[in-house]
């Protein structure tokens, strides 16, 4: 049976981000994913900052990461070619105590080293955030925030870890760990693997997982948060990320930019106990309107086209990322909240550090295929380069998502390149993503999934088995195959 | 958005091949327009009656009852008929300009094109779950009533089984019936208003022949599921729609319907700068018929004023 180097529990931006991290050295590596797709847990309803350092502790472990995350990510989103955007971020104060705070804010994000923090006066926000309150009267300005699409970037991580060698299974739910010297057997829902090393970054689930070791001193506790998108008419609502001060448990309700375009609103951040609470709620509606309302007085509840609720998986204060002594080859990497896809690359180098220090050893591969071909996406093009597009491959022209104007060219790629569920599609493409909610082109997707997958049209499934959208095809009844 | 310098190579352009369309470019024609380009997103004309095959159409205007394709198809074979009519079908606008500029794509082909007059008849879409802030789960099995219509009439699939329709609009009603046809058991109509918003004879033929119960001036209150839907819960409203306490009920099923509304689709329109007026636009020369101009409950209106804008247009051309 083969060993693997490393094996890493849970596929979101932390763990491909490790994963492709390693697959620079000669490594066999398995990144193992109990979801069907990746980026299906807590990294599917993160909201895209690229935070640049700021309301961070001193310090923290993650505001340095943070601060370092920053730099690198944006040499992998050039390497991965997806697309980042340096928007930069707003902390608004409104009244002369805030000012205050954000001059300590200013100082605290100084210390952790965050570049070319300004205080701006009421003129500049003026000037530059038409949009904003007049209520407001200062700002940090903080230039190296900016806007990433999540999902874009842990299926851009882990395209590129499967080019280097990485092996990826999903819908493999580890059930138990047992180090047995010198490696480890993990038991799954696919059978039996085996590794030198275990990489836990399985977010809400990470104590659970440290639990099967006997590490059992730290509790992942789900904390809720809601956002609300808005339309992509709204896209130039705000020119950069719009923060009110920070509160003790999260950064505040914000107005935020997206790679795709639509402003969303939120989040949220709410303790609660299941780790499956997904739900959204009146009253957080209510509550993200109302602060966001304090924010950009012109939103509107009209403009919301979607929403959702993501769970942070928070275990105190800060990151944990340590090797456990006691078990020798298991490394926590959990409490991953935000900012943790900011800091994303930099966890994956300090894994590697750790891993280092405790005996795995490191030889670069001759060739690592640092670049992936970049994926087109209509709505993001110029008309004079969708032309060329479907010039070159005639269904870029044939469009199936007329809210979001995605081409059956660009669906057909996204299942090639590893969607097997429509949110997969969804994700990948922005189709069924917009006004309509996938009113008029289910049907559509339904069928180039099912084309593509070989899968029977009652075997597509909204996010994985149980989620099959239509209950049974009844083509037979009038002598038809679907 | 470019600018792209261009003469008018149309006389006009009609923007979508449903009822709406098909009239104004047959009305058009009949007022002497005759170099007019016809586009459709789908793979056919007719739009969305295509996959309303259920009868009622045509009462007013043909004096007939006929189902929604063979309305359709009455205005499909005119349309064809008429060489001066191009149709490009698989063909979705992506933008207007107040300059009378459509560029849409299709298969190989991306075009931006200059007219001299513009018909926007780009229908309507139903308003989502979303719009109406349902609080709860996000499972599979959340359908607008127009999209399950689509998938049992079009496609030969059946969406659930155990079925809840949210708000009593026309497509709700019907696709209750049609739900109840196919063997699936419709559990309950939800309209939060005192009376249904659909046509009276949709309640008659569609509800109370079929022993649907309705329970107006109730509510969804929360979706269940964590995969697929499980269940609602409804709560009695009062007239402000203020939740009465106490009133809270569970009803399991698989699958929600949503039938609360529809909105016109005029997106370009907006976008374009182009406000909108009685019988006519901000931009002299652009014009909106159907029911992206305002929601209709019957298709024999729809055709009845489309038929209108295709002349006003045509006198619009004449008299440049």
């Amino acid at each position: 049976m083969k060993i693997y180097d490393v094996a890493i529990i849970g596929a979101g931006v932390t763990g491909t981000s490790i994963a492709r991290e390693l697959a620079r050295y000669k490594l066999d590596i398995a990144l193992l994913e109990k979801e069907e797709e990746l980026a299906f847990g807590v990294s599917k309803s993160n909201s895209g900052i690229i935070h640049p350092g700021t309301q961070n502790p001193p310090g923290s472990t993650k505001g340095r990461l943070c601060v370092q995350g920053n730099i690198l990510i944006r040499k992998i989103s050039k390497e991965l070619n997806i697309d980042f955007k340096e928007t930069g971020e707003l902390i608004v104060a409104f009244n002369e105590e805030e000012i205050g705070e954000l001059l300590g804010l200013k100082k605290e994000a100084e210390t952790l080293g965050v570049p070319g923090l300004k205080i701006v006066d009421k003129a500049w926000l003026r000037q530059n955030e038409s949009n904003l309150n007049t209520d407001a009267v200062a700002g940090l300005y903080a230039p190296t925030a900016g806007i990433i699409s999540p999902y874009r970037l842990v299926y851009g991580l882990a395209e590129n870890a499967v080019t280097n060698g990485v092996e990826i299974f999903t819908e493999t739910k580890v059930d138990n760990i047992i180090y047995s010297k010198p490696d480890f057997e993990i038991l799954t829902s696919k059978g039996l693997f085996r590794s030198r090393y275990v990489i836990n970054s399985a977010g809400l689930f990470a104590d659970e997982i440290s639990r099967m070791l006997g590490i059992d001193d730290f509790k992942i506790k789900p904390r809720k948060g809601e956002e609300f998108i808005l339309d992509k008419k709204k896209e130039n609502l705000t020119h950069h990320l719009i923060f009110p001060l920070p509160s003790k448990t999260s950064k505040g309700v914000l107005i935020i930019k997206t790679a795709d375009g639509n402003p969303m609103i939120g989040p949220t951040a709410e303790d609660v106990e299941g780790k499956e609470d997904f739900s959204t709620s009146d009253s957080g509606l209510n509550k993200v309107l109302s602060y966001a309302k304090r924010l950009i007085p012109s939103i509107n509840d009209k403009d919301i086209i979607a929403y959702f609720a993501g769970l942070r998986p928070v275990a105190g204060d800060d990151f944990i990322i340590r090797h456990e002594d006691n078990v020798p080859g298991f490394i926590n990497v959990a409490g991953i909240q935000s900012p943790g896809l900011t800091a994303s690359p930099a966890i994956a180098l300090l894994v590697c550090d750790i891993l280092k220090k405790n005996g795995l050893v490191f030889k670069r591969k001759s060739i690592f295929h640092a670049h992936r071909k970049k994926t087109a996406h209509l709505f993001q093009i110029p008309f004079s380069k969708a032309k060329k597009l479907i010039k070159k491959d005639p269904s870029y022209g044939d469009i199936v998502c007329r809210c979001e104007m995605v081409s059956a060219k660009e669906i057909k790629d996204a299942v090639a390149q590893g969607a097997k569920t429509m949110d997969g599609v969804k994700f990948r493409t922005r189709a069924q993503a917009g006004r309509c909610h996938g009113s008029f082109c289910t049907t559509r997707i339904m069928k180039i999934l099912a084309e593509g997958r070989k899968l029977p049209i009652t075997g597509i499934t909204k996010r994985g088995k149980g989620s099959e959208i239509v209950k049974e095809d009844r083509n037979h009844l009038r002598g038809v195959k679907f | 958005m470019e600018e792209v310098k261009l003469v008018a190579k149309r006389e006009l352009i009609i923007v979508g091949g449903g009822p709406a369309g098909m009239a104004a470019a047959i009305s058009a024609h009949e007022n002497g327009v005759k170099n007019i380009l016809l586009i459709e997103r789908d793979q056919y004309l007719g739009g969305i009656l295509n996959q309303c095959v259920h009868t009622g159409f045509g009462i007013n205007y043909f004096k007939e009852i006929l189902t929604g394709p063979e309305y359709a198809d009455r205005f499909i074979k005119k349309v064809r008929n008429i060489p001066e009519i191009e149709i490009s079908l698989k063909s979705i606008a992506v933008s207007l300009t107040a300059g009378k500029t459509i560029t849409f794509l299709k298969p190989g082909r991306l075009e931006t094109v200059k007219a001299k007059a513009v018909i926007m008849a780009t229908g309507c879409r139903e308003k989502t779950r979303e719009m109406v802030h349902i609080q709860g789960t996000r499972p599979a099995g959340i359908f607008s009533a127009g999209l399950a219509q689509k998938l049992i009439n079009i496609e030969g699939l059946l969406p659930g089984k155990e079925v809840v329709v949210v708000g009593s609009g026309d497509i709700g009603l019907i696709m209750a019936r049609r739900f109840i046809l196919e063997g699936a058991k419709v559990k309950a109509i939800i309209e939060i208003q005192k009376e249904t918003r659909g046509l009276l004879r949709n309640m008659v033929q569609c509800v109370e022949d079929f022993n649907v119960p309705v329970y107006f001036n109730h509510k969804i209150s929360r979706i269940f599921g964590k995969d697929r839907v499980e269940k609602v819960s409804v709560i009695k409203v009062g007239d402000n729609f203020n939740e009465i306490f106490g009133s809270l009920f569970e009803i399991q099923c698989d699958t929600i319907l949503m039938s609360v509304g529809l909105i016109p689709e005029n997106e370009l329109i907006e976008m374009a700068g182009v406000r909108m007026g009685e019988n006519k636009t901000s931009v002299p020369g652009i014009f909106v018929c159907g029911n992206s101009f305002k929601i209709y409950d019957i298709v024999d209106a729809v055709t009845e004023d489309s038929m209108l804008t295709g002349k006003r247009a045509a006198e619009y051309i004449k008299n440049l």
